[in-house]
């Protein structure tokens, strides 16, 4: 099955792996969507969605309760109210560029899935291939360069809506998109001036990262976040920044701006933004485990390697160290820890206000930034005393 | 702001004519998910910076003034549910209190201590809508759902008492609509000893939280001048500092029996607003605990009023002087000298006055109502210029206004 696959045209298998990536990015921010109804209403005590079911679900004895309960038919229901509803248009918009903003904001939340690597297996030599669509070696670059780009559709919906509350949105959003890019990136040089010793080729690969984080001996085996919590916590809060999540939602902060730059915008249009925005969490939460979360090892100064030969070792099964079962345990792993972290975003934003903009502009310029740069020269120089 | 340059010659000032900014007009509401109802903020913007503030009101008029003189004094009672709706109960007893001291006439002490009962009941799930609203504007939702966990316990109670959730109606000219079911202040009690534990973790997920203290300290500070200049009452005036309260001033009700402090702030913020409303639930609380503590019995109306309230049904039924009290009371409305009236009552959102004059008779000849949202809202064109749009919020979420009774 597998030589088939490769067999193939690459214009074909490239429009494949862009498919498995729409099949596999919508359902999960679905399924986001639902888990933040669903913990916001644990968190303030309500019962949550529980109410959808599909009509013969509900003669199943146990599970078709419990499913309702769960309120995962919702999900269901939700992307169905999305695709069918009536698209109105205002009248006052600007068409073209009102049509053009949502899918621009689903292009850089694709693009940015394919190179980030998500499982990991062995082949015979013991070798361990990352698993991702593309593992180039720009990786990370990548990654910012292109989600740097769904600033546009912010712009854009807003410009194009010609209208007073998504205007002032969208111009909210791109000064703080642009303002915490840039502590982000700083934030995450001192992990790649660490891997990178002086001398050999340099890489911005995650994968590496990963495999550095899985290497023998105290230094090699622990996570980059043990190493680096300074980096850690400004990339994670950069990443809420970026992600437009509370407390930083200032370019849809309802309160004030109504939706803001969403505010014209509604049925597939609306939820195409919406899915963007998860989508980029979930990238978002993906390079934090990548980067310093050690990826898909299951704990730190225990790499998948020792995990899966201790495993072997248990029960002597032959299929713990089969690729497709590994390969399927580090994605469980990866996946678990991105769950984590973007439960991390759901509790937040359930339990704090929200940030005024220009206490916004000053964390990120006065603070985030300067701490960023300070971060950066104290490794720099560190590294450079280590490894002297 | 823009800045005044004096430039010698016309051409100069033209080419930096562009460099000045452009004003934006923004309005805000009348259907805004911020503005509490159908408020209408006119704001002028130089960039996120308000330059201009008008607030637009009346969405919500309703006459309740005219047709106050077009009804029997009890008719008017459901009115008042509608000028605070999240307070009727306060209303109830502010309005029947005003029309009985136009008729000098005294309710029993039970009756008092049911009024006061309800109404810090009415104050607490007041200040809890107006916190979590509050917490709501500054983006903290799970304070609003906590919030109403436990004004869903209070309106239960209500519903107990009154019949209704929302629209209680329960004051009577002279007496009640009806006397307290049988256990009810017991419940009460135990919902008062529940709710204390409930409110601080409520109030602790602001009080000292930084994002929260960023968005309100300093915000949207009225001065005491200002607050004492511009007719603010209520916890907006005792934000400000000044230390006035109608229960502790000019008691009515019987508010003098009962111990209870007055917090105060200090700087007028919106902070300081919110510090006090959180205090103020508590002072309900020990309100409502002695009030229970010492319930007293005997009468729940004002039997000597035969002319003002109704006497009770089974007696209505069986006895002609009670029956033809009845129809003249039902008909003609609650019998008042000709004379006039001004009652003030310390209602949650501030001081809710009624001004009756009466030519005698059921119905009044006119009959103003001083609502302290209006009055407080006076206040918004100063207090908001030089603020950022995401702070009109905040302070109008630490106003805390109903523009039900705003508009009336």
């Amino acid at each position: 099955m597998f030589d088939f696959f490769f067999n193939l045209h690459p214009v074909i298998q490239g429009l494949l792996k862009g498919l498995a990536v729409i099949l596999v990015i919508f359902p999960l921010a679905g399924a986001c969507s639902l888990a933040e109804r669903k913990v916001s209403a644990w968190m303030q005590g309500r019962p949550g969605p529980n109410r959808a079911i599909v009509p013969w679900f509900a003669y199943i004895p146990f599970l078709g309760t419990f499913l309702q309960r769960l309120g995962v038919f919702h999900l269901m229901a939700d992307g169905a109210k999305f695709l069918f509803k009536e698209e109105p248009v205002p009248g006052h918009v600007n068409k073209l560029y009102f049509v053009l903003a949502p899918a621009l904001a689903m292009m850089p939340a694709f693009t940015t899935v394919t190179v980030v690597p998500f499982g990991a297996y062995f082949d015979g030599a013991g070798q361990v291939i990352p698993l991702a669509l593309a593992n180039v070696d720009v990786g990370l670059l990548a990654v910012f360069a292109v989600s740097s780009l769904g600033v546009y559709s912010l712009i854009l919906a807003g410009w194009a809506s010609n209208s007073k509350y998504p205007f002032l949105g969208s111009v909210r959003a791109s000064a703080q998109l642009i303002s915490y890019e840039l502590s982000m990136t700083l934030s995450v040089v001192p992990v790649f001036l660490w891997i990178n010793a002086p001398g050999t080729p340099g890489t911005m690969s995650l994968a590496k990262a990963v495999e550095f984080q899985s290497l023998p001996g105290f230094w090699g085996g622990t996570w980059f976040i043990f190493l680096m919590p300074l980096s850690a916590a400004i990339f994670l809060i950069s990443l809420f920044a970026e992600t437009n999540r509370q407390p930083f939602d200032m370019p849809e902060s309802e309160a004030d701006l109504v939706g803001g730059f969403h505010t014209e915008y509604g049925a597939f249009k609306w939820s195409l933004f919406f899915v963007a925005e998860y989508s980029h969490m979930l990238v978002g939460s993906g390079v934090f485990t990548l980067l310093f979360l050690g990826g898909w090892n299951p704990l730190p100064w225990l790499p998948l390697a020792d995990f899966v030969a201790w495993l072997h070792s248990l029960g002597g099964a032959a299929f713990v160290v089969h690729p497709l079962f590994v390969g399927v345990l580090s994605i469980a792993l990866f996946l678990g820890k991105v769950l984590v972290l973007i439960f991390i975003f759901m509790w937040v934003r359930w339990t704090v206000p929200r940030f005024r903009y220009d206490q916004v502009m000053k964390l990120g310029w006065q603070k985030l930034l300067p701490l960023a740069i300070a971060n950066l020269i104290f490794y720099a120089l560190a590294i450079a005393f280590i490894q002297k | 702001m823009a800045t005044e340059f004096s430039f010698p010659d016309s051409a100069a000032k033209a080419a930096t004519a562009e460099f000045e900014s452009e004003k934006m007009s923004l309005s805000m509401g009348p259907s805004h998910p911020s503005t509490h109802g159908v408020l209408r903020l006119q704001m002028e913007l130089d960039g996120e910076l308000l330059t201009k503030c008008d607030p637009v009101i009346g969405y919500l008029h309703r006459g309740d003034e005219k047709i106050a003189e077009n009804m029997t004094y009890n008719q008017f009672v459901p009115y008042t549910d509608r000028l605070d709706y999240i307070a009727p109960l306060a209303n109830n007893m502010a309005y029947a209190i005003a029309v009985e001291r136009l008729a000098k006439l005294e309710v029993p002490a039970r009756c008092q201590a049911i009024r006061v009962i309800t109404a810090e009941m009415a104050r607490i799930s007041s200040h809890l809508l107006g916190l979590g609203a509050f917490g709501i504007d500054t983006g903290a939702w799970t304070v609003f759902m906590y919030a109403f966990t436990e004004r869903e316990k209070l309106y239960k109670l209500f519903e107990e008492l009154t019949g209704a959730r929302f629209t209680t109606s329960y004051s009577r000219i002279g007496g009640l609509q009806r006397d307290v079911p049988e256990g009810w202040t017991g419940r009460v009690d135990a919902f008062c000893d529940q709710f204390l534990p409930n409110l601080e973790m409520i109030l602790g997920l602001l009080t000292r939280n930084k994002i929260f203290m960023d968005r309100t300290v300093g915000v949207g500070v009225i001065s005491r001048e200002d607050a004492i200049a511009y007719g603010v009452t209520g916890p907006n005036l005792r934000g400000s500092g000044v230390g006035l309260d109608l229960r502790k001033d000019k008691p009515y009700s019987g508010y003098e029996q009962y111990e209870f402090d007055v917090p105060v702030g200090t700087k007028g913020d919106s902070y300081d607003r919110y510090l006090v409303r959180g205090e103020e639930m508590r002072q309900s609380v020990r309100i409502i605990k002695q009030a229970i503590a010492k319930f007293p019995g005997g009468p729940w109306y004002a039997q000597d009023a035969r002319r003002i309230f109704a006497p009770p049904k089974d007696k209505i039924l069986t006895s002609m002087e009670e029956l033809i009290q009845n129809f003249m009371i039902v008909t003609e409305g609650p019998q008042m000298p000709a004379g006039e009236v001004y009652f003030e009552a310390e209602n949650p959102k501030g001081a809710l006055g009624f001004y009756v004059v009466s030519k005698g008779g059921g119905v009044p000849w006119r009959l103003k109502i001083r609502s302290p949202s209006f009055c407080n809202l006076s206040i918004l064109p100063k207090l908001c210029v030089g603020c950022l749009i995401s702070d009109v919020v905040s302070i109008l979420g630490s106003l805390d206004f109903v523009m039900g009774e705003c508009d009336r």
